[in-house]
């Protein structure tokens, strides 16, 4: 494997010195030199209008993978206390569209205890097949009983495509599966589609905190297995479909799993949601404090939104660390996003750019937050909220009238 | 007992800024730096060794100047540091690198006395790929179980005991044995900060062992970019969306116009 620049070809226009991350690339004498700090990472083979660099692979010796043999979309599920977790869903929805583009089946794959009731329901989400492993040690998890299980269906039934939450769960299981069945894994995934040609998966990341988007592909192997953050994609409406429910008992017992679960501990469940919240409103340092941070709710309960906070905000106590949007705490995509006396830090942007609208309302014009806003208010929040309120106050009762 | 930390030099994310006027990379001055959550797997196996006694490798894969890092483990207390470093290497994704930091392991594993037990730690995710997939992948690797998001830990006797926090509402107690791997969150311990006495022996008694490829026997076909399945096809700045409103006029008027955009997109 090795990467080099065709010096004839080269026009020495530096665009490969500008999108590297690594200062892999350096222009001497107007031609473009390959660096020691090179991490063939390829973003410049890719930006270079004259493909004059190429990354050359050995032909490895290993016996090439038939392809071929693998068909298929499935999605993972996960579960807690007897409910899927939604971005179950919403994979199905993105599933459903890569099964459409690959002329191929969606299976929802559950490890689990109680769902012999709700198979019904959960067929109408856009799979084309329910493969059920009833347990009932698989009510709670165990991450080498679902290593086990899934790598086995993986090798029996040969999938293309493997879908999973990035939760801390399927994080959890996703890698090692990955591993022991040799698949290429892409984690936290924000865009997923089809190349038809060759069938691969097109995985597109946030990397370096969400400042650069990497799309990542897995050519030479099947599966192709990616997580995908909750809140990216959207479920389907509910619809009535002929699908096919395989539900197979396994007797898995405590003796079987190498990790015995001692005790579980419930902490007190927050009634917050931001993942799924189709309006946020969200706090930063310039709010200034804990009483102003009021305002914040009540633009929230107006709007029936959820509030959210900055980094700052929850370290100063303003908010409660569940509220935290960023990259330290929750992603979120709402319709609106409200940010109030939030600069705009690269680590909260990554946990909202993914919002439809995005409001800024800061007294400092030059905040970064702005530029990333589709409307901008320069002002003092004190009295822009207030008036908000009013405004949006009058707009729903003219709507009722 | 033998304790292993895996540790990353990472970029300081925060500092990777974008040039909105070129929409390119702004590169100059980011620190590198180690991935904060490794920190906290060196303050815990330092606690442990404090407790129960063990002797703790820090390994890293990453190009030379990734010592810095473990200079900074070996400031911290840890007895020995291993540097993987090749060329062969680059270009690795999570695959390819649980297999290279398997070998180093494995290597150093050979020289484990009978009935020694020993542990690996890693932080939950580095936060430049964020990917937290080279903890459990190492894991299966070295076939042993893992327990990830872990915010306690316990020795007791043959058994290790841990906190392990998939959600806000749960905590879940597991029990295993040795040998095992665990990734920690940041709320497990505080790192400390190295001593004065524990730099200058960083630099002066203790040095950092580099291993490459031929060292580690490692097959060809499975490190750096041939060893990945995954490869990076395209490297992108995302365009922002839409257009970007600045509203002006009085607080009356800015709020007026925005709540009128607002209808217009169906959101109010």
């Amino acid at each position: 494997m090795s990467i080099r620049v065709d010096r004839d070809l080269c026009t020495g226009c530096g665009s490969c010195v500008e999108i590297c991350l690594y200062n892999g690339v350096a222009m001497i004498n107007d031609i473009a030199q390959i660096t020691d700090d090179c991490n063939l990472c390829g973003a410049c083979v890719d930006v270079c209008p004259v493909e004059a660099i190429v990354i050359e692979r050995e032909e490895l010796k290993a016996e090439k993978m038939d392809l071929t043999q693998y068909r298929g979309v499935w999605i993972i599920a996960e579960h807690f206390k007897n409910k899927i977790h939604n971005v179950v869903f919403q994979l199905l929805g993105k599933g459903r569209e890569l099964a459409d583009a690959l002329k191929v089946n969606l299976s929802l794959v559950i490890l689990g205890a109680n769902f012999d009731d709700n198979l019904k329901e959960f067929s109408q989400y856009g799979a084309d097949e329910i493969i059920y492993i009833k347990s009932s040690i698989l009510k709670d998890y165990y991450s080498d009983l679902y290593v086990k299980t899934l790598t086995e269906l993986i090798i029996e039934h040969k999938p293309e495509i493997i879908l999973i939450g990035a939760t801390p769960m399927g994080r959890d299981f996703a890698p090692r599966v990955a591993k022991r069945v040799n698949a290429g894994l892409t984690a936290d995934c924000t865009g997923l589609t089809i190349d038809i040609e060759s069938r691969n998966l097109l995985q597109t990341r946030p990397t370096f905190g969400g400042n650069i988007m990497a799309t990542i592909k897995t050519p030479t192997s099947r599966p192709q297995m990616a997580t995908v953050r909750p809140g990216i994609f959207k479920p389907l409406k509910k619809s009535k479909r002929k699908v096919i429910i395989k539900k197979i008992d396994y007797d898995y017992n405590q003796k079987d799993s190498v990790s015995k679960i001692v005790k579980i501990i419930n902490r007190e469940k927050k009634k917050i949601n931001l993942e799924e919240a189709e309006i946020i409103i969200t706090g930063g340092r310039g709010v200034g404090s804990k009483e102003n941070f009021k305002l914040i709710e009540q633009l929230a309960d107006c709007l029936n939104a959820e509030v959210g906070g900055s980094r700052v905000a929850v370290e100063l106590n303003w908010i409660e660390q569940d509220h935290q949007v960023g990259q330290t705490g929750k992603t979120v995509s709402p319709k609106l996003y409200i940010a109030c006396g939030i600069s705009g830090a690269i680590q909260h942007i990554v946990g909202m750019q993914g919002s439809e609208i995005i409001v800024a309302i800061n007294k400092d014009p030059k905040a970064p937050i702005l530029k990333l806003a589709h409307y901008g208010i320069v002002g003092d929040l004190q009295k822009v909220i207030p008036e908000l309120i009013k405004k949006i106050k009058k707009i729903r009762t003219e709507k009722e009238i | 007992m033998k304790i292993f930390v895996c540790i990353k030099q990472v970029p300081g994310v925060s500092e990777v800024k974008i040039d909105p006027k070129t929409n390119t990379l702004v590169r100059e001055g980011i620190p590198s730096i180690t991935n904060p959550y490794d920190k906290n797997a060196i303050e815990l196996a330092l606690s442990i060794k404090e407790e129960l006694g063990a002797e703790i490798a820090a390994i890293s894969m990453g190009p030379p100047q990734a010592e810095e890092v473990l200079r900074e483990a070996l400031a911290m207390g840890v007895d020995r540091a291993f540097l993987l470093t090749d060329k062969a290497f680059a270009g690795a994704d999570t695959l390819a690198t649980s297999y290279t930091l398997s070998l180093a392991i494995k290597k150093i594993l050979k020289e484990l006395k009978k009935d020694e037990k020993y542990i690996v730690i890693c932080g939950s995710q580095a936060i430049d790929g964020d990917t937290g997939q080279v903890g459990p992948e190492l894991a299966e690797e070295l076939d042993i179980p893992q327990i990830t998001y872990v915010q306690k830990f316990q020795i007791k006797g043959d058994k290790v005991i841990v906190e392990r926090i998939f959600r806000t509402e749960e905590v879940v107690v597991i029990e295993t044995n040795f040998p095992v791997l665990i990734s920690v969150l940041s709320e497990i311990n505080i790192p400390r900060n190295p001593t004065m006495s524990g730099i200058v022996d960083a630099y002066q008694k203790k040095e950092i062992h580099y291993l490459d490829a031929e060292r580690l026997k490692a097959d060809k076909a499975k490190i750096g970019l041939d060893g990945s399945m995954t490869q990076v096809w395209k490297i992108f700045i995302p365009e922002r969306k839409g257009e970007h409103i600045i509203l002006t006029g009085t607080i009356e008027e800015m709020v007026q116009n925005l709540c009128e955009n607002l209808k217009e997109d169906k959101i109010l």
